[in-house]
Formats: structure tokens, C-alpha cells, sequence
């Protein structure tokens, strides 16, 4: 069972990239704000996050999901349901 | 201002498109020549983005039947079919069409867009689970929010990816609707439907499908892709417009689903707005009476289509995956296409400019739809054009 504190590296490691160089990525980093998500970016990152997690998550999660911390919180209440 | 203030990004955008070129998504057409043919800015252009894939937009028994339902039953219905009653046109109409696919049940919607909207988000609820392929028109999108149910996407054509998601659904799999369509509308690839139908059964899940823009022109009497790939059974719900093949406007949903009845009482789409218009009824009416009596409008537009993919191939355009009669020609930078459709509209032809977030990879595109319509000389400038605009934008 993946719990919050062992999805945030993880998600840290995937985001990084979309970082701006020395930009330390943190639970109150903002998707669209501080790492400039648009859209498709968001839907690629989604995919990415399904294959490491195996899991599928609904569209209807992204409109609650405004930082690092919420995705690492949305993502941990689908895996307990796995 | 604060409430207004998210139209700055689109407002900023629209004007650096209009210090670029033409602006394309403002294109008037002065008049109409034929189903390919309009004057826009005082000269006649070639019309390949229209969707008109059989061009019966001109058809004489269509407009006469639409002229004479004008003058027996006036302009509108002014109201919806829940408030105002049915026009007896409106049952003929779905009973040709559940006859036409061999169904029992069809209802008809004011558009296509509400006819997905409207289905989909009656047939749905919270607690139910929606998988829709990744390329999905926007109108599922928005059926799928509006229903409140779980929404889960599948990469674009990927039945592996489509199992593995169903497998994860486990026991919820009776309360899945699977959503693909027949023909995706942005690189005009059909949907892996043997597959999908296979998995759809194996996992006793329903299934629905959009064909849009496949309706007249795939299958073998024209019901589209649950025709040709030969799985109609599996097919619970086939949605479907009036607005390309048919050359009107309105959808419309047939299944063999009792509950299909009563997707009118529990379908907002459909009970809050003005029902078809006597006219728009009479010419669909009629033009699907040409679809199922002319199958050689059919043979005419795919030869128009393998015409234009293969000559366009060998003038070396990236192209969609399989000739049909949606021709995506691929392009990377947005500034390219624009530049590109720009160099076509000079040459008196339009096409169809999508812009991501539109497009399905990212990417931009110029989107060719051919109709029967087309002569082959009409076939032949398009390419003339996009051959002649390569060059000039290359050099």
C-alpha cells in the first residue's frame, strides 16, 4: 500500500522536469502556476502517473487538484481502493 | 473586471493569429456556388472542410422537401417536443431511423452535440463509470461531465490500455459505458471496433458509439463503422448526426434498449430545447432516403478521398494514419499551419485549420473533408495547391 509520504517522491521525480532549473519542487508547488501545466500537459501527466501507480484516475479528480500534495492525496485515496 | 479577465489570454491570441494572416475562424461565406463551391471575399473557392461527405446540401429533392414543409408547417416548432408536442415529422423521422439500423428505439436531438450530451448524461449517473477513448469529441467530454459519472480515459485506439482499465473496474464493469467513434473526426481514423466490442462483451460492460462522421459513409448500406466491422450487436447505443452526411442539422440515438424510451423524460438536452424545425426534418428525411436508395454516392466519395490522401502522400504530407474522407495533413508548429492555410486560402481552396489544444497529439493540423460532390478536376486543384504552397513556403 503507497501512502502520501512514499507517492510525493515519486511524484517529485515525474514533475521535476516541467520545473524551471533549481526550481525545488515541494506538497504546495502548484501544477498550473508555479510548473505552468497547461491542459494536454496535464492529461500527458496523468498517463504517466497511471502507468507508475497502475491505477486509473477519473477526470473528475483534476478540477480538486490544485498542488504537488493534492495530486499525492487524490492518488493515495485511489490506490487504497485499488 | 476580475470576472472578465480570463478573456485577456484568448483575446491576445486572436490578435496575434489577425497580425499573422486571415483570420480562418472568421471566414464568411458570401455565397454558395454548389455543396464545393462558396464566394468568400468576392472570389469562388474550392469547399474541403465542409464535412458535407455526400453534398446532398443541394440536392433538389431535399430542398423541396424542405421548402414544402416550410410553407405546410411555418419555420420552427418554437419549443421543445416535452411542451409543445411532437410534429408527426419528428416520429416519421425516428421511425426511419430505427428502421434504418434495424433497431427498435430511436429519439432525435436538436443537434449532434445535444444528442451526445443528452445521452450521455441520462444514461450515466454518479456511481457509474464512463471509459472514453482519448480522442473523443468534445461533446462526450461534455456529456460525460455533465452526467457525474466517474470518467475514465483510454489512449486513443489502445484496446490493451482499454482491458487493463476494465480489469481494474472488476465488479463495477456492469455500471461501465465504453464510448469510441466510429470514425475520429481530427485524423479520420476508424476505431478498433472488432477489438473493442470483444472486450466490451468479455467484460459485460455497455457500449456506445459515435458515428458521426462515419454515417453514410462506411458499412456496406452506409450505417457506418458497427456495419462494416461487422459487430452491430455489440453495439448497445449508436449516436449520430444529421449535421455531415445528411447536410442539415440535428442527432439522434438508436438503440435495441427498451430504456432508450425513456431517455426523453430523464435527458435535460432534450426536454429544455426547441425541437427540429419542420424543414431540417423533411430535408433529413430525405436525404436519408438518397443515402440508403444510392450507395454510388458512397463508391464517389471514397474514390474522391483515395484521390486526394494518395496524391497528397506523394507530394510528401505527413498525413492520418488511413485514406478516408477526413484528410488530416500534419504539421508541427502552429506558425506553419497558419502560414500554410493562409497560402491555400490565396489559392481559392479551404480547408479546416485545427490548433492544439484541438488536436489529438499536440501538433497542428489542416483538416481536408471530401464529399461526393468533388469533381476529380476539384480533387486535382486541391492538391495543385498544396503542392504549389509547399514550394512557396519551402523556398
Amino acid at each position: 500500500m503507497a501512502h502520501y509520504e512514499t507517492i510525493l517522491p515519486k511524484l517529485y521525480e515525474i514533475l521535476q522536469p516541467h520545473g524551471q532549473e533549481g526550481q525545488t519542487l515541494s506538497e504546495e508547488t502548484e501544477l498550473v502556476a508555479d510548473l505552468n501545466l497547461d491542459s494536454l500537459k496535464v492529461m500527458e501527466l496523468l498517463l504517466e502517473l497511471e502507468e507508475r501507480f497502475d491505477i486509473s484516475i477519473p477526470l473528475n479528480i483534476v478540477s480538486d487538484v490544485r498542488t504537488i500534495g493534492d495530486f499525492a492525496r487524490q492518488i493515495e485515496q485511489l490506490m487504497e481502493h485499488k | 473586471m476580475a470576472l472578465l479577465k480570463k478573456f485577456r489570454q484568448l483575446a491576445d491570441a486572436r490578435k496575434s493569429l489577425a497580425m499573422m494572416s486571415e483570420d480562418p475562424f472568421r471566414v464568411t461565406i458570401e455565397r454558395l456556388l454548389s455543396p464545393t463551391e462558396a464566394v468568400v471575399n468576392g472570389r469562388p473557392v474550392i469547399l474541403a472542410g465542409t464535412n458535407n461527405y455526400l453534398g446532398l446540401t443541394f440536392d433538389p429533392q431535399c430542398i423541396e422537401a424542405a421548402a414544402h414543409a416550410v410553407r405546410e408547417q411555418g419555420t420552427g416548432t418554437t419549443g421543445s417536443r416535452m411542451a409543445n408536442g411532437n410534429f408527426i415529422g419528428h416520429l416519421a423521422l425516428e421511425r426511419e431511423l430505427a428502421e434504418f439500423y434495424g433497431r427498435r428505439w430511436c429519439d432525435v436531438f436538436s443537434t449532434g452535440y445535444l444528442a451526445n450530451l443528452g445521452v450521455i448524461s441520462a444514461l450515466a449517473g454518479p456511481g457509474d463509470v464512463i471509459l472514453i477513448d482519448a480522442d473523443c469529441h468534445a461533446s462526450i467530454y461534455d456529456g460525460c461531465r455533465m452526467s457525474g459519472a466517474e470518467v475514465i480515459r483510454f489512449r486513443h485506439n489502445d484496446t490493451a490500455d482499454l482491458h487493463k482499465r476494465l480489469t481494474r473496474l472488476g465488479k463495477r464493469c456492469p455500471n461501465a459505458l465504453i464510448i469510441a467513434e466510429g470514425l475520429y473526426s481530427m485524423l479520420g481514423d476508424r476505431a478498433a471496433l472488432v477489438e473493442i466490442a470483444a472486450l466490451k462483451r468479455e467484460h459485460g460492460a455497455y457500449l456506445l458509439l459515435d458515428e458521426a462522421h462515419s454515417l453514410g459513409v462506411l458499412g456496406e448500406r452506409g450505417r457506418g463503422r458497427s456495419e462494416e466491422a461487422g459487430v452491430e450487436d455489440s453495439v448497445d447505443f449508436i449516436v449520430g448526426t444529421f449535421s455531415k452526411s445528411l447536410g442539415a442539422t440535428g442527432g439522434f440515438c438508436v438503440s435495441d434498449h427498451p430504456v432508450m424510451e425513456l431517455v426523453r423524460y430523464a435527458s435535460r438536452p432534450y426536454i429544455f430545447t426547441a425541437s427540429l424545425c419542420p424543414s431540417v426534418v423533411a430535408s433529413t428525411r430525405a436525404a436519408l432516403l438518397r443515402l440508403r436508395t444510392e450507395p454510388e454516392l458512397r463508391l464517389k466519395l471514397w474514390t474522391n478521398a483515395q484521390r486526394l490522401y494518395d496524391s497528397l502522400k506523394d507530394l510528401g504530407f505527413r498525413l492520418g494514419p488511413e485514406p478516408s474522407p477526413i484528410i488530416a495533413v500534419r504539421f508541427g508548429q502552429a506558425e506553419d499551419t497558419i502560414a500554410f492555410w493562409n497560402g491555400l486560402f490565396r489559392q481559392d481552396v479551404y480547408v479546416n485549420m485545427i490548433l492544439p489544444p484541438a488536436t489529438p497529439d499536440g501538433g497542428s493540423l489542416l483538416r481536408c473533408s471530401v464529399s461526393a460532390a468533388h469533381t476529380p478536376d476539384q480533387i486535382d486543384r486541391i492538391c495543385q495547391s498544396f503542392a504549389s504552397v509547399k514550394v512557396a513556403l519551402e523556398s
